[in-house]
């Protein structure tokens, strides 16, 4: 890449962390929307900047696809706006999120049930919910692997932010739809899509991409389910999954550096190529994959018993959807990491450490939550409800 | 508001629907680039008529951008651009023209029949007014699904966010940010586009997204 690309680059990345966190501290349900399209607009660009056709590709494919998520959004947006404007007046404060959620109650059902539908399809296009993911797994592998890291450990959790802000406002009133249903029905579907799709996988990164859509379908069930347990393992989900992705891809960035490869089946033998890099793969795929003693372990295991208590047969289909993505990482893990490889590759150690950093929280976390933690998740899960 | 005033305002917003079908047909660029220019200013129209009758004077700025950006910028940028990449010819639609437009009906009459019984308590004004903007939304989506070129997909997207902003405008009081928020991650998306049909050009010397077609993620391991 050309130095003049590199700082196009790195000046979009901060235009991305402005989107994203504009987006989360955004009051304005419009003003969200716009932080959530700069956001899409940067990352499409990134994904884009190697140029090859491959990426090429998977940029239009993302540009185009996410445009067509953030239009539904916006119309359901509209539609929000609309259902409030007839009781709280018009102007700024029927888009103001802290005045449409005590004053829900009094909306137009009927509009509410409308806009979740469009407002559901259009951001889930950006968390990846299985009808709709189909530019996730390209952006993913083609673009440049901070990106595919930005992207898993940021990007989508901001999105399901959006959609959980609406899904606020549908709760408060009792004569609309119950957004429960559709967001655990679109949660398991991807959680068993991309726990089949991860089977097939031979590019690492789209592997790990697929890897996403399946735990943003396990976070999306959890709040769909809803309750104080449910959220809670929703939210600690969120946490776990960002940190433990952001480390992955962080090894895998480096691993496809040195290989030179993105190509499960090239890759062979990390552990003795390259033993510190190799081994925290190791640590943070049995991480993802949901073994003790880390935090998603918890989370899911949360989420497990809490569904178990409710409703017995999802919580089958969720056991069954959490195994067969497992045993696809275990299978494709054991490839990439052992077996004889006469390659050797140096590294220093410190630029491993970032990774290290990530692991030990989401081990941390696994063991023992700080009570300021707890508190904090719990407060956020009873305001979900 | 007189029987007279809403009429306008349906009349406009009905022939934005009938343009959008107009669009759906066109297989020639250019032709269809004019044809999109007339989209944008029934728009500018449309929403300059409701700034009149809500007597939001924001709305007229809004009229203002659709007019000048999507109604003359736009449609002269593209015009080079397709000039400059020497692709001025017949596009080629997935679904031919019959279908394409039965499906179009199709999804005239899903919209009228979602949006009509769903906003029983708004005035009938507000509510024909949303299953028009519904159907240019829909009519947008069915057009990006239908080309292959990647100018045409543009020109789709760009009809879909028209019905879009149809749709804030006849919102009675929606915010300005909104609006103008609209206009600008439009001009942000052009851009967008602008850089990649570029580089696609640079690429593959054509825009068609046949070209672009590859097995999906089972022969990419090269790229990196």
């Amino acid at each position: 890449m050309k130095p003049r690309d590199l700082r196009f680059y790195h000046a979009m990345y901060q235009f991305l962390m402005f989107a994203m966190n504009l987006a989360l501290v955004a009051n304005n349900i419009g003003l969200m929307w716009v932080a959530i399209e700069l956001a899409t607009l940067t990352t499409v660009v990134m994904v884009g900047i190697y140029r090859t056709n491959a990426a090429l590709e998977a940029a239009w494919k993302y540009f185009i696809l996410g445009s067509v998520g953030i239009a539904l959004a916006l119309f359901g947006t509209i539609l929000v706006y609309l259902a409030a404007e007839e009781r709280l007046g018009q102007g700024i404060t029927a888009m103001a999120w802290d005045h449409l959620v005590p004053r829900s109650g009094s909306f137009d059902p009927a509009l509410l049930n409308l806009s979740f539908v469009f407002l559901l399809l259009g951001y889930g296009t950006k968390v990846g919910l299985a009808p709709v993911h189909a530019w996730l797994p390209d952006a993913h592998a083609e673009g440049p692997t901070p990106i595919s890291a930005v992207l898993s450990g940021l990007l989508l959790n901001v999105a399901l932010f959006a959609l959980l802000r609406f899904k606020l406002i549908m709760a408060g009133n009792a004569r609309v739809l119950s957004p429960g249903p559709m967001m655990v029905t679109m949660g398991l579907v991807s959680l068993v899509f991309a726990g089949f799709m991860i089977f097939r996988r031979r590019d690492i990164k789209r592997m790990f991409a697929y890897s996403s859509i399946e735990h943003m379908g396990i976070i999306t069930l959890a709040f769909g389910l809803g309750g104080p347990l449910a959220s809670f393992a929703g939210l600690l989900h969120m946490t776990m999954h960002s940190l433990t992705k952001s480390a992955i891809f962080f090894g895998v960035g480096y691993v496809s550096q040195l290989e030179g490869t993105q190509r499960i089946e090239d890759i062979r033998g990390l552990t003795q190529s390259q033993p510190l890099l190799g081994w925290l793969l190791v640590i943070a795929v049995a991480a993802i994959a949901g073994l003790p003693p880390f935090g998603i372990f918890t989370s899911e295991f949360l989420l497990v018993t809490s569904t178990f208590a409710r409703l017995p047969w999802l919580a089958v289909l969720l056991g069954l959807g959490l195994i067969i993505a497992f045993s696809a990482l275990a299978l494709r893990l054991h490839g990439l990491a052992f077996g004889e490889t006469g390659k050797r590759h140096a590294l220093s150690p410190w630029r491993l450490a970032p990774m290290v950093v990530h692991l030990a929280l989401v081990a941390t976390a696994g063991i023992y939550l700080p009570g300021t933690v707890i508190t904090w998740f719990r407060n956020v899960a009873r305001l979900l409800g | 508001m007189t029987p007279l005033d809403s009429d306008i305002a349906h009349l406009l917003a009905g022939s934005m629907v009938l343009v959008s079908f107009l669009l759906l047909y066109q297989d020639r660029m250019f032709a269809l680039l004019n044809f999109f220019a007339v989209h944008a200013c029934v728009l500018a129209f449309s929403v300059g008529w409701q700034a009149y009758l809500q007597r939001a004077p924001h709305l007229f700025i809004t009229a203002l951008i659709a007019l000048l950006f999507k109604g003359v910028i736009i449609p002269v940028a593209l015009h080079r651009i397709v000039v400059r990449l020497g692709i001025h010819r017949t596009i080629e639609a997935v679904v031919s023209t019959g279908p394409t437009m039965l499906i179009g009906i199709g999804l005239v009459a899903l919209s009228i029949v979602v949006m009509l019984p769903v906003t029983q308590t708004e005035g009938a004004f507000v509510r024909e007014d949303l299953a028009f903007a519904l159907s240019v939304v829909l009519l947008g989506f069915l057009m990006m699904i239908t080309r292959r070129n990647a100018v045409s997909q543009v020109i789709g997207f760009m009809s879909l966010e028209n019905g879009l902003v149809l749709a804030a405008s006849g919102a009675r009081g929606m915010p300005l940010v909104v609006e103008i928020s609209v206009g600008f991650s439009i001009l942000i998306a052009f851009l967008v586009v602008g850089i990649f049909l570029f580089r696609i050009r640079e690429r593959f010397d054509t825009v068609d997204l046949q070209a672009l077609d590859m097995s999906r993620g089972e022969s990419s391991g090269e790229a990196a």
